[in-house]
C-alpha cells in the first residue's frame, strides 16, 4: 500500500527539482521549513523527529534541499517530510507538509478489533512495520 | 399602526420636550427618539444595517427610526413606564439611511433604502444567540409600514463577542487533529441520501474514503427513518472510516448527522459518536440556535468537530429584498460556536454570486474582517481571538472545476463531490480518486508559481493522462455548468480611490 498523508501523495513522487518549487512557494509566504523523518507511520504519530531546527529566515530554497539529501543519506529507507511553518496570528501552526521520502515497500496498517457490547467495535490501527523496535523496521 | 405612517420628510430629529414627549398617544418613531442622525456609534454598540423598502408615504427616516423601535423597546404608542428607565439609553437608535443603488425610479425595483442602527450593548444577554436574534429580526420583519425589511450585515463589539466561546475546534486545531495540510479537504455527501440500509450506506462510506477523501457526510435530512435506524447507521459508518484509515495510513471521518426532536436524543447520539471513535459529528440549522450552542459545548467537552449544514437557510436567505443575509446568519454561527459551515460553492447548482460568496468565506475565517462592500461586508469586524469556521462548499461541483474553487476560496475550506463522486462511471473509489489527484495538482501547480485560474483545464488534462479516474471525471461532467443569475449580489456604489 501507499500511504497518503501529506499534501501531494496522490500525485507521483515529487522530484527534488519539483520539491525547491514547493519550498520555494513556502518561503514567499514567510513560512519556515523544517524536516522531519519517522519509521512510525501512524496517523497519530503526532511527533516525527526532527532533522534540525526550523529553519528560519531563509532566503534560498536550496538549504531545504539540501538538508533533505543529508537526512536521505541517513535514512534512506525511513519516511521524510517537509513541514512549513506560519508563525502569523491566527495560524501559528504547520500550513503544508508533504511526504518526500518513503520506504522501497509499505507494508501498511493492521485494522485490530475488540468485540463488545452491542455490536460495538473498538478499533485501533497498527502499522506491521512497528513489530520491529526503532531502526529496524523498513 | 397606520397612524405613525408620516407624510412630511424633515431630515434632522425631532427633539420632542419631555412634557410633550410623554402625552397619552401616539406618535412618529422619529419623534419618540428612535432616529438620531447626529449619534455616532459607541464601540460598544452593536450595529445592525437593514435593507428596507417602506411603504408608499412612508418617508426613509421614520421607516428607519420604527425598525430602531420595534427592534429595541418601543411599542406602538407612548408609554409612562418609559419615565421609569434610562429609556434613552434602551432606544436604538437609526443613524443614518442611504438610498440602494439600483432601486427606485426607473428600475424595475421599488426604492430601497440602508438604514443603519445602533444598539446599545446593555438590550443583549451575553453568550446569547438567542437574545440576540429575538431582539433584532424578533418583530421588525412583519411590521406593517414596510412593504419588506432584509438584514444585511451586523457589527458586534469584542466586548459582546467576548461573551461567546465560538467554534469548539477551529479551522487550526481541526488540522492537527486530523494531521492534513496544505490542501482543501475533501467530502462527499451519501447518496442517495435516503432509503440506504445502513449496511449498504456503510459502503459509500468506505469507498469515497478509501478512494482519497477526507471526510464523508450524512445529509441533512438523514436522522432515524423505517429504512435506517441511527445506531446502525453510526455502526456502519464507523466501520467504514476505520477501514479506510487502515488502507491508507490517514484519519478519516464520517459526519455523524445527531440531530433529533429533542436535545435528550441529541446528547444520546453524540455520546453513542463519541463511543465509536468518531471525530466529528453533524447538526442542522433547523434544530435552533439555544440546541447548536448546547451541543456545541458538548462538542468542546468531548474534543469533536461539529459540522452544521444550513438546512433551511434559503426560505430566509435568498431573496434580497427580504429576509436576512446569510453573512448575518454566518457570523451569529461563528458566535453559537461551529466549526464547519456551508457557505457556498459559487460555481455549482446552488444559490452563490462569486463574491457574496467569497464575503461569507471571509467572515467565517478572518480573525478581523475590514469593510468590503464589493464582498458585501459592510461593518469592520474584530473577532476578538474567536476561532474561525472551515467553510464548506457543497452542491453541484466536479472535479473539472477544481481549479476555480481553489482560485476562489483557496486552501481552507472543505470541497464536497457528492454526485461527483459516487456518480463516477468507474465507481466511487474512482471517483474519490479522481477528485483527490485533481486537488493535489492543482494546488501543486499553483504553488509552483502557475496561474490556475487561466491554466486550470490543461493542469487537470496534464493530470488525467496518467489518472485514468480523473480523465474519466473530466470527460463525463465537462459540459456541468450552472450559469444562471444570482438572484444575491451585493448592492453598493464603487468608491473611487485616489490615485
Amino acid at each position: 500500500m501507499r500511504i497518503t498523508q501529506g499534501t501531494f501523495s496522490f500525485l507521483p513522487d515529487l522530484t527534488d527539482e519539483e520539491i525547491g518549487l514547493q519550498v520555494a512557494y513556502a518561503l514567499r509566504q514567510g513560512w519556515a521549513l523544517a524536516v522531519e523523518y519517522t519509521d512510525d507511520p501512524h496517523p497519530r504519530n503526532a511527533y516525527w523527529e526532527m532533522w534540525g531546527n526550523p529553519m528560519f529566515d531563509l532566503a534560498d530554497p536550496a538549504a531545504v534541499v539540501h538538508e533533505l539529501r543529508e537526512c536521505r543519506k541517513v535514512f534512506p529507507r525511513h519516511y521524510i517530510k517537509i513541514n512549513a511553518f506560519d508563525s502569523t496570528r491566527g495560524f501559528e501552526s504547520v500550513r503544508l507538509s508533504f511526504i518526500v521520502n518513503r520506504p522501497p515497500e509499505e507494508p501498511g496498517f493492521e485494522l485490530l478489533r475488540t468485540e463488545a457490547q452491542g455490536r460495538v467495535q473498538r478499533y485501533a490501527l497498527r502499522a506491521y512495520a512497528t513489530d520491529h523496535p526503532v531502526g529496524r523496521r523498513y | 399602526m397606520s397612524t405613525t405612517v408620516a407624510t412630511s420628510t424633515p431630515q434632522a430629529a425631532t427633539a420632542t420636550p419631555a412634557r410633550k414627549r410623554y402625552d397619552p398617544g401616539v406618535l412618529k418613531y422619529r419623534e419618540m427618539g428612535y432616529w438620531a442622525p447626529d449619534y455616532a456609534p459607541a464601540d460598544t454598540d452593536i450595529l445592525a444595517l437593514f435593507r428596507i423598502t417602506p411603504q408608499q408615504g412612508v418617508d426613509p427616516e421614520e421607516a428607519a427610526a420604527a425598525v430602531a423601535g420595534e427592534s429595541s423597546t418601543a411599542t406602538w404608542t407612548v408609554v409612562w413606564t418609559d419615565r421609569l428607565t434610562a429609556c434613552e439609553q434602551y432606544r436604538a437608535k437609526a443613524y443614518r439611511v442611504d438610498p440602494v443603488p439600483g432601486t427606485g425610479p426607473g428600475t424595475d425595483t421599488p426604492q430601497q433604502y440602508f438604514a443603519w442602527i445602533a444598539y446599545d450593548l446593555d438590550l443583549f444577554e451575553e453568550g446569547s444567540v438567542a437574545n440576540l436574534t429575538a431582539s433584532i429580526i424578533g418583530n421588525v420583519f412583519s411590521f406593517k409600514p414596510l412593504r419588506a425589511a432584509r438584514l444585511e450585515d451586523m457589527r458586534f463589539p469584542v466586548a459582546y463577542v467576548k461573551t461567546f466561546r465560538g467554534p469548539p475546534t477551529g479551522i487550526v486545531v481541526e488540522r492537527e487533529r486530523l494531521d492534513k495540510f496544505g490542501r482543501p479537504l475533501l467530502g462527499a455527501t451519501t447518496k442517495p441520501k435516503l432509503g440506504l440500509s445502513g449496511k449498504n450506506y456503510g459502503r459509500v462510506v468506505y469507498e469515497a474514503l478509501k478512494g482519497g477523501l477526507d471526510f464523508v457526510k450524512d445529509d441533512e435530512n438523514i436522522n432515524s427513518q423505517p429504512f435506517m435506524h441511527w445506531r446502525d447507521r453510526f455502526l456502519y459508518c464507523m466501520e467504514g472510516v476505520n477501514r479506510a484509515s487502515a488502507e491508507t495510513g490517514e484519519v478519516k471521518g464520517h459526519y455523524l448527522n445527531i440531530t433529533a426532536g429533542t436535545m435528550e436524543n441529541m446528547y444520546q447520539r453524540a455520546e453513542f459518536a463519541r463511543e465509536l471513535g468518531s471525530v466529528i459529528v453533524m447538526v442542522d440549522l433547523v434544530a435552533g440556535w439555544t440546541a447548536i450552542q448546547s451541543i456545541s459545548n458538548w462538542c468542546r467537552d468531548n474534543d469533536m468537530l461539529l459540522h452544521m449544514h444550513r438546512a433551511g437557510h434559503g426560505t430566509y436567505t435568498r431573496q434580497k429584498n427580504h429576509g436576512v443575509s446569510f453573512r448575518v446568519i454566518a457570523k451569529w454561527l461563528r458566535l453559537a460556536g461551529v466549526d464547519h459551515l456551508h457557505a457556498g460553492t459559487a460555481v455549482g447548482k446552488l444559490e452563490g454570486d462569486p463574491n457574496t460568496v467569497q464575503g461569507y468565506y471571509n467572515v467565517c475565517r478572518e480573525t478581523r474582517n475590514a469593510v468590503d462592500l464589493q464582498r458585501g461586508i459592510f461593518f469592520e469586524q474584530d473577532w476578538g481571538g474567536l476561532r474561525k469556521v472551515m467553510p464548506v462548499a457543497s452542491g453541484g461541483i466536479h472535479a473539472g472545476q477544481m481549479h476555480q474553487l481553489v482560485d476562489l476560496f483557496g486552501d481552507d475550506c472543505v470541497l464536497q463531490f457528492g454526485g461527483g463522486t459516487i456518480g463516477h462511471p468507474h465507481g466511487i473509489q474512482a471517483g474519490a480518486t479522481a477528485n483527490r489527484v485533481a486537488l493535489e495538482a492543482i494546488v501543486k501547480a499553483r504553488n509552483e508559481g502557475r496561474d490556475i485560474a487561466g491554466e486550470g483545464p490543461q493542469i487537470l488534462q496534464a493530470a488525467a493522462r496518467w489518472c485514468t479516474p480523473l480523465q474519466a471525471a473530466l470527460e463525463t461532467w465537462k459540459d456541468v455548468t450552472f450559469d444562471y443569475a444570482s438572484t444575491d449580489t451585493p448592492d453598493f456604489v464603487p468608491t473611487p480611490t485616489t490615485a
